[in-house]
C-alpha cells in the first residue's frame, strides 16, 4: 500500500497539481508540498505528493517501469500462443 | 550498481562470521517483504541473517472487527463504502467486501474520489475505509479538513489508521522480542523523518536503517545494520537518498495533528497497543463514522485457526502455520496476510519460499 511512485508537476493551481509519469498524467494534490513548482519532480502516493525527488531517482524507476512494461507484453504474447 | 551490492553482501557475510547467535532483522514495511521476494534477496544472505516480516502492511494490521464493522455499514442502504482496492478480499466475519457484491462498495484510488462521491450522492452517507500507516493518513486529514470547509455533510471516514514507532515500540516490549534491529520503511519515513524512531534506538538500543525498495538499498541498509551489530552502536541510519530526511515532511505531519489523535486501537495479532492508533479529533465528530452511526465499540477478533497475529510479530514463518498453502491460499485466503499482496503469508506463497 505504500508504494510511490515518481512524476513531473506540469500544471500548478493552488494546491492541486497535473504530474506526469511516461506519459501517463493525472489529477493530483501538493497539500502535503507546498513548496514543489511546474518542472519538478514528486513522488506520488495515494494521488498526493509526499516529497520531491531527483531526476535521477525518478529515471531509474520509469526504467523500472518500461522494463516491467515490456516484460508483460512479451509474456502475454507468449501466452497467446504468438511467440 | 553489481559492485555496490556484491560490497554490501560481503560486509554482511563478513559479520554474519564472526557472530554466534544469528542476526534478526525484522522489515516493518510491507512493501519492502515484497521487494525482498520480487529481488531474491533471501537467496543473497548468508544463513545467519534472517529476515522476519513485521506488522507493516496495513491491510494485514486491521483488526477483524474493524472489517466487522465496515461490512455492517456497507449493508445498509443509506450508505455508500469508498475503499483502498486492497481492502476489498480481507474476510469478516460474514464475508468480504467482494463478496458482498453490493454496487454500494466503491474502490477508489485516493480521498479525494471518495469525497467526489459523497458530492455526487448527498442522498448517501459515504464512508471511506481510512487505513494505512503514515503515508496514507495525511490524505483522510485533508479530505476531512475539506469536507469541513466545503460543508459537505454526508462525508465521514472509519479511522483505522495507524502509528507504527508506537507497534515498533510494542514488540520490543514483548517477552518473545527475537529482532536485533529494524529495516524501517521508506515511504512512511518521508512522512516521519528518521529521527523518529529515536525511541527505539535510545530504549531499546535496536539498529533502526531506513531503506528504499531497491535491490542495492535494502542490502545496503542489510550492510549498516550488520555493521552497527558489530560495532556495538546502534543508530539511526538512512540509505534512502534525498527522500527521507531526519525531520520527515513536516507540513504532512502537522496535517495529521490537526485532524487526528492517538488512542488505544486493536491491531491484528497485537492485541490493543497503548497510542498506536489514531482517531479523529472532537471537532470533527460529524465526519467521524463511529459517531455517525453509534457505533461504540469495535469488536475484536480473529479467524480460528490463523497465525497472521504470530506472522506479524516475527514469531513464525508464514510455512509454520498449519492452514498455510493448503486451507489457505491467495485464491482461498484465511487471514490478512494472506489477501493482502503485501503480506508476508502471500508473498511466500507466490514466491515459493526463496
Amino acid at each position: 500500500m505504500c508504494l510511490a511512485v515518481p512524476a513531473r508537476i506540469i500544471e500548478k493551481d493552488g494546491d492541486k497539481a497535473v504530474a506526469d509519469a511516461m506519459g501517463n498524467r493525472w489529477n493530483i494534490r501538493i497539500t502535503l508540498t507546498p513548496e514543489i513548482e511546474v518542472g519538478d519532480i514528486v513522488l506520488i502516493h495515494a494521488g498526493y505528493a509526499i516529497t520531491k525527488v531527483d531526476e535521477e531517482e525518478a529515471q531509474k524507476t520509469w526504467e523500472l517501469f518500461e522494463e516491467i512494461a515490456a516484460f508483460e507484453a512479451e509474456r502475454q504474447k507468449v501466452k497467446e500462443g504468438e511467440v | 550498481m553489481l559492485q555496490r551490492i556484491e560490497k554490501a553482501r560481503k560486509t554482511i557475510e563478513a559479520i554474519c562470521e564472526t557472530v554466534d547467535k544469528p542476526i534478526q532483522v525484522m522489515e516493518v514495511c510491507g512493501t519492502h517483504t515484497v521487494s525482498i521476494f520480487r529481488h531474491g534477496i533471501r537467496s543473497l544472505l548468508p544463513e545467519k541473517l534472517k529476515l522476519l516480516s513485521g506488522p507493516g502492511c496495513p491491510v494485514c494490521v486491521t483488526d477483524q472487527g474493524y472489517i466487522d464493522v465496515v461490512m455492517d455499514l456497507a449493508l445498509r442502504d443509506d450508505t455508500i463504502i469508498a475503499t483502498y482496492g486492497d481492502m476489498i478480499r480481507v474476510p469478516g466475519k460474514a464475508g468480504s467486501l467482494e463478496s458482498l457484491h453490493r454496487n454500494n462498495v466503491k474502490v477508489v484510488l485516493s480521498t479525494d474520489d471518495g469525497l467526489a462521491l459523497a458530492k455526487k450522492h448527498p442522498d448517501k452517507a459515504v464512508v471511506f475505509v481510512a487505513v494505512g500507516f503514515e503515508t496514507t493518513t495525511p490524505p483522510s486529514a485533508v479530505a476531512v479538513a475539506d469536507a469541513a470547509k466545503e460543508g459537505v455533510d454526508n462525508f465521514c471516514i472509519l479511522s483505522g489508521h495507524k502509528l507504527v514507532v508506537p507497534a515498533m515500540m510494542a514488540l520490543l516490549g514483548t517477552k518473545n522480542d527475537k529482532i536485533d534491529a529494524f529495516l524501517c520503511p521508506g515511504h512512511v519515513s518521508v512522512i516521519l523523518g528518521s529521527d523518529a524512531y529515536q525511541p527505539v534506538v535510545e530504549t531499546f538500543k535496536r539498529p533502526c536503517v531506513v531503506a528504499g525498495f531497491e535491490a542495492v538499498q535494502m542490502l545496503e541498509g542489510l550492510a549498516k545494520i550488520c555493521q552497527q551489530i558489530a560495532d556495538g552502536k546502534p543508530a539511526i541510519d538512512s540509505v534512502y537518498g534525498a527522500a527521507v530526511t531526519p525531520q520527515g515532511n513536516v507540513t504532512a505531519r502537522k496535517i495529521i495533528e490537526e485532524a487526528f489523535e492517538p488512542c488505544d486501537g486493536a491491531w491484528r495479532g497485537l492485541g490493543v497497543i497503548p497510542g498506536a492508533t489514531l482517531k479523529l479529533r472532537d471537532k470533527y465528530d460529524q465526519f467521524d463514522a463511529l459517531k455517525r452511526f453509534g457505533i461504540k465499540e469495535v469488536p475484536t477478533e480473529e479467524p480460528a485457526g490463523c497465525q497472521c497475529g504470530q506472522i506479524l510479530c516475527g514469531l513464525l514463518d508464514p510455512p509454520q502455520c498449519g492452514m498455510f498453502g493448503k486451507k489457505c491460499t491467495p485464491d482461498t485466503p484465511i487471514g490478512p496476510c494472506m489477501v493482502s499482496t503485501e503480506g508476508a503469508c502471500s508473498a511466500w506463497y507466490k514466491y515459493k519460499q526463496r
